[in-house]
């Protein structure tokens, strides 16, 4: 368990690496950054000037390595547009992303646990079939389209919800809903599959034989080892949302860490933008990790002798 | 009084195809060890399992009497017999490796039965627990309540069903082939302790094996299954003595008998394989393997008597002399 | 993180039904895609501001003329709805073809060779799994300038995970079939071996994968346009069109229900196709 857990933190280190470097590369993709940011109108002098500013007169080497020694530290640089540090523009955003990402999380689970056990116990009957078509319908639904209808529906004409912005909780469950769409079909398709396994097993065939109710062979004996993969996938898909949660955020105004990329990219704010990448990549990495040890929490074998 | 279980024509069929138990019949005593023997695929687990009401999805079962303690179990709702597994009858399965949910620890598997059917604190629950772990022949068992089953080998997993089946104090105990899975050690030292058990604590038990050796060990009584029938039943030392069947015969002679066997004599074996029986199956399922088959008994066969509590299914009418 | 796919069970009724039904729906699409130019009513890129935002025929006021009505500029909707099909398509199989190339070659190197380049073909995957796609590929559209060729070759670089993971998985079991085994004595080179008895036999599970992926990659284009940052205007993306058309959905709601009704049922009739495939063929598609 501890090399394997020292083996998974190498890795993870050696992702982060790469993130890095791959963020970098790409926000100098464009060429000359100095120009970029000058805009159309700047003279060679503004440009000039501020490619000193910034340190883009110096190699692209010692740029890169300038970028990795201070994000080491928690120094992601300055933004241009914004004029403030990169982290603690990231740290102010940040609540607002996490609040939508875990409320679509538990959205999700709510939704598909008890879908997945149902289509699980009525395996092959019409409903069943339904729990896959729900599956499958919110597989094909555009987040985006989906959050303008439920603005118009929800919002405007029945007016339960805020349509947009951060005041309150309300206005987190719209972008909630719409955000725990795109983990629902996985998570259902997972619960129903390892539900069915469970329910087939010898163990459960010796819970029954003890005469246990059905509640507790169900949700305390078949669920607890069904629970297993939907919690790892769970949060990976955690780790998705914060990825796609920028669109969410662009539709319901919501500034979060991905209504502050989206601006940064208008503005060719880079250092904001590969900072955002990174971080993003970053809690994924620490999100599977998290993923492996609540399976060891859940699964004694994995805990070893 | 009635008997502890009658079971009387039971059939069970797995979707509409496969007959897998045609017409069983047997009752078990109470205090007795009834063996039900058989090769591989006649039936024996599905209609311990049909008794149980545990058959797996698809299986469905039928009979003219199915009763525990005289109550009617045919009747009895998913709850009813809820009520009555695991308490007043346990089941020991042929799979121990699998049969522990490996989520939870012994201890919590154990408990949790005695908690439902009795109402228990968690605490009497826990120290009869440990005091069956301990009577199962489980040393430390106070160390092995804590324990998840994949810490377990297998023969320390069969002795903690064991004992998971007895937190209830069961009047009827059905065990199918509760030691195939384990090596041959461990073999005897869990029949020995299911044979002890039986006799302290007055267990009726429906023991289910292949293996006739363990049969004439400790069984009171023996039904031998021929695809999914009982094709002859009776009393431990008449059926070794004077089995009436060719298939029991042919069973009897598969097995080595110490002083009786020469040493240059070869041992038998039953030429071919069970068939497959679909429901429209008629006349003796063992005519093809039989050296003493011929057309009649491709038609209904009588069920005949040799003596009180010995019955078979065979239109022989003479005994025939197989074993010398 | 692989998670067998129970359902590979036989043929249901209904299932082949929903097959039927995304091949439909996938058959028109393509239908429309192709044959655009020949069956859009009116130019799609004509702007007529006397006649804007005209309403579908079946609501009061609309008419046969413009059947799915006109847009903020007075565009023939339908006109646009049929080319925005094309773009879709084309996006989605174009994107496909860039990744199926990249995550297959990496894929099959790693679950052929085994040992280090596996290992190096994992850590890709590991890592390409952490990039936020939606980010990236609007970071790369907003520095390098939103075109066609740009969002395709980007979108293909980000989307190939899936294919590698499949092509990896499902060659390491074949590999380890006899017959592969036997082709290895009899002297076969590694690079025969590769086209005659590797690839034929994962190829079934790689074409659910890229009904999958042509989906998804419709579905993130249209994201990405309606941000801005995807198709360039005037062309009619489905997402360009919603984007246009945000500001006027609170008072005409049917100018964003069009464009995303069409892209629901797209995306739904080829998933339904590739789940249809999957269970024919009896396919894994691990994530
Ligand atoms: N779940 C099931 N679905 C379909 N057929 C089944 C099922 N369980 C058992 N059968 C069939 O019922 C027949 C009897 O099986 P059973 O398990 O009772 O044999 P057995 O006598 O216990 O054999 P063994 O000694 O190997 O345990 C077999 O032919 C088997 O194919
Ligand atoms: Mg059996």
């Amino acid at each position: 368990m501890l090399s394997f857990l020292t083996r998974r933190l190498i890795v993870a280190f050696l992702v982060a690496a790469t993130v890095m470097t791959l963020a970098f590369i790409l926000t100098r993709l464009s060429g000359d950054l100095a120009t970029s940011i000058a805009g159309p109108n700047a003279t060679q002098a503004d440009i000039d000037a501020i490619r000193k500013a910034y340190g883009l007169d110096r190699p692209v080497l010692t740029q890169f390595f300038d970028w990795v020694g201070r994000a080491l530290t928690g120094d992601l640089g300055e933004s241009y547009f914004f004029k403030a540090r990169v982290s603690a523009l990231i740290a102010e955003r940040m609540p607002v992303t996490l609040t939508l990402g875990l409320t679509g999380l538990v959205i999700a689970l709510v939704v598909s646990l008890p879908l997945g056990i149902l289509a699980a116990v009525r395996e092959n009957t019409a409903l069943d079939r339904c729990v896959q078509l729900v599956a499958l319908l919110g597989q094909a639904m555009p987040s985006f389209w989906l959050g303008l209808i439920l603005m118009i529906t929800l919002g405007l004409q029945l007016g339960w919800l805020p349509i947009s912005g951060t005041g309150s909780w309300q206005h987190f469950v719209m972008p909630g809903i719409v955000l725990a769409f795109s983990a629902i079909p996985a998570l259902t398709r997972l619960t129903r599959a390892g539900m069915i396994q469970a329910m087939g097993s010898d163990y459960i065939r010796t819970a029954r034989a003890k005469g246990l109710s059905r509640a507790s062979i169900l949700l305390k004996h078949a669920l607890r080892n069904a629970a297993i993969p939907v919690v790892a996938i769970a949060a990976v898909q955690l780790g998705f949302m914060l990825g796609g949660s920028i669109v969410i955020e662009q539709v319901f105004a919501l500034h979060g860490v991905g209504y502050l990329a989206w601006e940064s990219i208008g503005k060719n704010d880079f250092p904001v933008v590969q900072a955002v990448v990174l971080v993003l990549a970053v809690i994924y990495v620490a999100l599977t990790m998290l993923a492996d040890l609540m399976n060891a929490v859940l699964d004694p074998r994995l805990r070893g002798p | 009084m009635s008997a502890l279980l009658e079971v009387e024509q039971l059939e069970v069929g797995f979707g509409s195809r496969t007959s897998a138990v045609r017409g069983t019949s047997l009752t078990v005593e109470r205090g007795e060890t009834h063996c039900l023997v058989g090769e591989s695929g006649c039936g024996k687990s599905v209609t311990a399992l049909a008794v149980m009401n545990l058959l797996a999805r698809g299986g469905h079962r039928r009979a003219k009497r199915l009763s525990f303690q005289g109550e009617d179990l045919l009747k009895l709702d998913d709850n009813g017999m809820a009520r009555l597994r695991g308490n007043a009858m346990a089941m020991i399965f042929q799979e121990p490796m699998t049969s522990l949910n490996p989520a939870y620890t012994v201890g919590s598997q154990m408990t949790e039965v005695l908690r439902r059917h009795k109402g228990s604190s968690q605490r009497v629950a826990t120290d009869r627990a440990a005091d069956l772990l301990a009577r199962v022949g489980i040393t430390a068992p106070g160390l092995r309540l804590g324990q998840f089953p994949h810490q377990l080998s297998g023969g320390l997993r069969q002795r903690v069903m064991i004992a998971m089946a007895l937190m209830c104090d069961p009047q009827l105990l059905i065990a199918d082939e509760p030691t195939t899975a384990l090596d041959v050690t461990v073999q005897a030292q869990i029949l020995r302790l299911l044979a002890e058990l039986q006799r302290d604590l007055g267990l009726g038990m429906l023991l289910i094996t292949h293996d006739l050796g363990i049969v004439a060990r400790v069984a009171t009584r023996v039904s031998v299954m021929y695809a999914g029938e009982v094709v002859e039943s009776a009393a431990t030392a008449q059926l070794f003595a004077d089995p009436k069947h060719p298939y029991t015969q042919g069973l009897l002679r598969c097995v080595p008998v110490p002083g009786k066997q020469r040493q240059d004599e070869p041992l038998g074996s039953i030429p071919g394989t069970v068939p497959r029986v679909g429901p429209g199956f008629e006349g003796c399922a063992f005519r093809e393997r039989c050296s003493f088959a011929d057309a009649t008994c491709a038609h209904q066969i009588p069920r005949k008597t040799a003596s009180p509590g010995h019955d078979y299914l065979c239109r022989l009418p003479a005994p025939v002399k197989a074993l010398t | 993180m692989s998670v067998a796919v129970v359902n590979a069970g036989p043929k249901r009724g209904w299932k082949s039904v929903s097959t039927w039904i995304g091949a439909v729906i996938v058959g028109l699409a393509v239908f429309c895609a192709l044959a655009a130019p020949w069956i859009v009513p009116y130019d799609p890129f004509a702007q007529d501001l006397g006649k804007r935002l005209v309403v579908p025929f079946w609501m009061t006021g609309g008419s046969s003329e413009h059947l799915l009505g006109t847009d903020q500029l007075g565009r023939d909707y339908l006109s646009r709805l049929i080319w925005g099909c094309r773009i879709s398509i084309l996006i989605g199989v174009t994107v496909t073809i860039v990744s199926g190339l990249i995550g297959i070659t990496i894929g099959v190197l790693g679950g052929f060779l085994g040992g280090r380049v596996d290992d190096a073909v994992l850590f890709a995957i590991t890592t390409r799994l952490s990039i936020p796609v939606v980010l990236v590929a609007l970071a790369v559209v907003g520095l390098l300038g939103s075109s066609m060729t740009l969002l395709v070759l980007t979108l293909g670089l980000l989307l190939w995970d899936r294919f590698a993971v499949v092509a990896r998985s499902t060659t390491m079991q074949v590999r380890n079939l006899d017959f592969v085994a036997a082709a290895w004595c009899a002297g076969c080179s590694r690079f025969r071996i590769l086209s005659r008895e590797v690839l034929p036999n994962i190829a079934s599970h790689l074409v659910v994968v890229a009904t999958l992926e042509v989906a998804l990659a419709i579905l993130l284009e249209a994201a990405l346009s309606f941000l801005g940052l995807g198709v360039p205007p005037p062309l009619p993306s489905w997402g360009l069109m919603i984007a246009e058309a945000k500001d006027y959905m609170f008072f005409s709601p049917w100018v964003i229900v069009i464009p995303g009704v069409a892209l629901f049922v797209l995306v739904l009739g080829i998933n339904l196709l590739g789940d249809g495939l999957r269970d024919l063929f009896g396919a894994r598609t691990d994530t």
